[in-house]
């Protein structure tokens, strides 16, 4: 009696943490009600965990006389996994936030594999089908888990460049089919069908680690701009494997929220390569930007003219009307602060000043917007790169900060070029333009960018931050009155 | 261990399409600016997989699939607890025009957070 009520219990908590969970979904789509979103979501999530308790009135005879020592297992794994990430989470700089998204991501992996390795070698999920479900979330949970590290690691700057070998794609392939062999080994083995020779639970072992070592070959050679493509895949990755053992499980909760992300991780993970113009099979697996030579840069007319910080700050002071375009580089610099102070200052002269954000700038969707939120400018300065490329042309000053390839005209007109087609904001046709650089390198496409020879536009090297501390003080220096 | 539901495979298809659906639709109303917490609150969501952690931990009879099972309450917890703090902060951050007297609070704990990481 008291297991079927305690069932009942728990199918019912599932399925309002499913419901909660697209409620909370659906209220993050507007920035004004997003922050209740998650809290919605939250909710249904500490139901869930609450009611999973439930699940030591059902338990096997066999596992009956550990129930005890399990539920206390639970609650020291609850509070230790939870309580780390939760103090990391809490005090994670913004700038760093790609790759904390990628190491819970990552743990979320692990959990699917590793529950999917709990049936596996426990020999709890019967006839086939059941079977190739557990092993293909288990495949995916894992290569989600090692994929996700390797990511963490370059995002961190703990692995500086992209590792690159002869056969790159001969050994991933060949990774992958013995993955597979060893999978189908499994359920042939399992149905009588073939002599396991090394024993099932050897090959599961193996399988696991084929599945691991393929996360990291294929994470490797994927270089730091290509991240955003990178850490979405993974996102759908880890919500496939957990829908697919949710169906093991018998758990349409983790049937539901899986699936749910496995869609949202695909959605993001096609928007991020349209933004790139590129196939997300072109990202994972092409070696972008390691050949600069080979391309043949067509004649740059022009020089680079270097300008003074102070010199800009004043000219974008005296401005009408200012559109900043910030790359990846302002976050590296940790300039966002100082970019808002300075923007203050240009709106209290009565300049009108506005973000425009790619959709790919930076290391993750979005991660310029959350950075300029941190910051404090208001969401409805920030804008994206449909919404203001047509009024660059009537704009006095484009001020690029830390992005390169994503305003390179050449994205627009040469053929020949590795980014061409590419969607770029038009920043070359603003009256001036300034770039803030740290140096005369190319961006992360390995091509020189025309739009720095371009006679409209002025490049200030140095630090975004020191650069936006000298224009902060240049204008102070000014002494101007305060616009009403 | 005992099953209270027991799910079909074509109904688990039936699910796992509409979920999807779900989730597409539901996702394709984000706007851009919102990418980076979305991304992170469906980070959350997947977090869910705690669950069946606990399930397995709970019914595990021997002390392997009480170190794996283990292994998964605490990377699940990880992923659930991270993702909510995360995407949470994130969101805090996002204030409309109108707000910007709440601006000098907000700044300031941001600037609180920053201090206790040095």
């Amino acid at each position: 009696m008291f297991a079927s009520i305690a069932s009942l219990i728990v199918g019912a908590t599932g399925l309002v943490a499913a419901a909660l969970f697209l409620f909370g979904l659906l209220r993050m789509s507007s920035p004004v009600t997003a922050p209740s979103g998650i809290r919605v979501a939250g909710v249904g999530m500490a139901l869930a965990v609450l009611a999973s308790f439930l699940y030591a009135a059902n338990v096997d005879a066999a596992a009956q006389p550990h129930v005890f020592v399990n539920i206390g297992l639970a609650v020291v794994a609850l509070a230790l996994g939870g309580g780390l990430a939760w103090r990391s989470g809490r005090t994670v700089a913004m700038t760093a936030m790609p790759q904390m998204v990628a190491l819970y991501n990552g743990m979320g992996g692990g959990a699917a594999a590793a529950i999917a390795a709990v049936e596996l070698l426990g020999v709890k999920t019967t006839g086939s089908t059941a079977l190739v479900v557990t092993l293909v979330g288990a495949l995916i949970g894992a290569v989600s888990l090692s994929g996700s590290l390797i990511a963490w690691a370059k995002l961190d700057g703990r692995i500086e460049r992209p590792l690159r070998i002869q056969g790159q794609q001969a050994i991933n392939g060949t990774v992958m089919a013995v993955t597979l062999a060893v999978g189908g080994w499994i359920v042939g083995a399992s149905a009588g069908l073939v002599d396991p020779v090394v024993g099932v639970p050897a090959l599961i072992y193996a399988f696991f680690a084929c599945a691991l070592v393929f996360g990291v070959l294929m994470t490797l050679p994927i270089g730091g701009a290509d991240m955003p493509v990178v850490i979405s895949i993974y996102n759908a990755f880890t919500g496939l494997a957990v829908g697919l053992e949710g169906y093991v499980l018998q758990n349409p909760a983790l049937m539901i929220a899986g699936m749910v992300v496995g869609a949202a991780g695909l959605l993001l993970t096609l928007l991020m390569a349209r933004a790139m113009n590129r196939s997300v099979a072109n990202v994972v697996f092409t070696r972008f930007g390691d050949a600069p030579g080979t391309h043949k840069q067509g004649a740059i007319v022009g020089s680079l003219k270097p300008m003074a910080p102070g010199d800009a700050g004043i000219a974008m002071r005296y401005a009408s009307s200012v559109i900043i375009v910030p790359g990846y580089g302002l976050a590296v610099a940790q300039g966002q602060q100082k970019l808002f102070e300075f923007v203050e200052l240009l709106q209290a002269g009565g300049v009108r000043v506005r973000f425009a954000v790619h959709p790919v700038a930076g290391r993750m969707p979005g991660q310029m917007d959350v950075l300029l939120a941190e910051a404090g400018v208001p969401y409805d300065a920030i804008f994206q790169l449909e919404d203001i490329n047509a009024d660059f042309p009537h704009t006095d000053v484009a001020l690029i900060i830390g992005a390169n390839d994503v305003v390179n005209p050449a994205a627009r007109s040469d053929k020949s070029s590795p980014i061409y087609g590419m969607p770029i904001l038009d920043a070359d046709k603003a009256k001036k333009v300034f770039v803030v650089k740290r140096g005369e390198g190319k961006g992360y496409a390995g091509v020189v960018n025309t739009l720095f020879y371009a006679d409209n536009c002025s490049m200030v090297y140095g630090d975004a931050q020191a650069v936006l501390v000298q224009m902060i003080e240049a204008v102070k220096s000014l002494g101007l009155p305060v616009a009403a | 261990m005992h099953n209270a539901i027991d799910i079909p495979g074509l109904a688990a298809l039936y699910i796992f399409v509409l979920a999807a659906f779900a989730g597409w639709v539901i996702i394709g109303r984000v706007p851009a600016i919102l990418h980076t917490p979305l991304m992170s609150g469906s980070n959350f969501v997947h977090g869910i997989v705690v669950v069946g952690g606990v399930y397995a931990l709970l019914g595990a009879s021997t002390v392997q699939e009480q170190v794996i099972g283990f292994l998964a309450v605490l990377l699940g917890a990880g992923n659930a607890a991270g993702g909510y703090a995360v995407t949470d902060r994130m969101l805090a951050m996002f204030q409309a025009p109108a707000a910007r007297t709440g601006h000098d609070n907000r700044s300031a704990r941001v600037k609180h957070l920053h201090a206790k990481k040095r």
